[in-house]
């Protein structure tokens, strides 16, 4: 990760990540780990690095885990 | 990339019980279906809510959009339900497709009559290394031996898909339906085209500067 957004957007993550595919797949796991406390990065490696690289997947992390959020 | 470690198990009895609901035809799956599209158009109005500021100027029925992205929600459950494994609870399974059918149709109205930026407003908005800017020149370097690397190092393609998405913040499932093809399909372009960027600065001994 450097200091500058931009940079950021245009390189990406530079550690192994999963594809749209997979973390589609994941996702739902991934959220639940996270709001019970648990290493959901430990758990599903290369999620953490596709959500800062890709958007449309860190939309709809950010969306699922507010609708849990709502619902608790 | 990396594949993740999925661990099979079995889901637990109330998990169960909606997958049989659903999977066993009568009137106990035509309850469960309604029950489980009920969630899903609260899901998918949660979401159109989320989003609705990128919805501003659109003038349309927005609990159409919420009830249309809870149609296909549904149907592509119903298509997948063999594959639930119990790894969260159903209705969390159930919802990632409502979110994703309601995110998908809000940024795809948003963009519905919008013009595709081009590729050279993206590329105004990096430094020419010849013509570097005061300020953090690390930076500027930085940003200046990008610029030449999407100029030198990439495909047509893999440059449309880069500047489209990181430049010109087009959304990635947008870009995808005006290029025929899937978000994956493209993400895999970016990235490749991330990667290539990134080889090309290491040539430089730039690499560091940005891990």
């Amino acid at each position: 990760m450097s200091d500058n957004p931009l940079l950021d957007k245009l390189l990406g993550p530079d550690g192994p990540e999963l594809t749209c595919d997979e973390c589609f797949e994941h996702l739902d796991r991934y959220v639940e780990l996270q709001h019970t406390g648990r290493d959901a990065d430990a758990a599903i490696p290369g999620m953490r690095a596709h959500l800062r690289g890709c958007p449309a997947c860190a939309e709809d992390h950010e969306s699922l885990s507010a609708l849990l959020a709502a619902d608790a | 990339m990396s594949e993740a470690v999925g661990v099979i198990r079995t889901p637990p009895a109330a998990e169960r019980d909606w997958v049989e609901a659903l999977s066993t035809p009568g009137r106990a799956r035509d309850d469960a279906v309604e029950r489980l599209h009920a969630l899903l158009l609260r899901a998918s109005r949660f979401e159109v809510a989320r989003r609705r500021r990128a919805l501003g100027y659109v003038r349309d029925n927005l609990d159409d959009l919420a009830t249309q992205a809870a149609d296909d929600a549904l149907m592509a459950i119903m298509a997948k339900l063999d594959t639930y494994r119990g790894d969260s609870r159903f209705t969390t399974w159930a919802y990632k497709f409502a979110v994703l059918e309601a995110g998908t149709k809000v940024r795809r109205r948003a963009w519905q009559e919008r013009e595709m930026p081009l590729e050279e407003e993206g590329w105004s908005r990096l430094p020419d290394r010849r013509a570097a800017p005061a300020g953090d020149l690390e930076t500027a370097e930085l940003l200046g031996a990008v610029r030449d690397a999407i100029a030198d190092a990439l495909t047509p393609h893999q440059r449309t898909v880069l500047v489209a998405v990181t430049l010109n913040d087009v959304p990635i499932d947008v870009l995808a339906e005006r290029l025929a093809t899937t978000r994956g399909a493209l993400y895999k372009t970016l990235h490749d085209a991330r990667k290539s960027l990134r080889a090309r600065l290491a040539e430089q001994g730039l690499e560091g500067a940005t891990a």
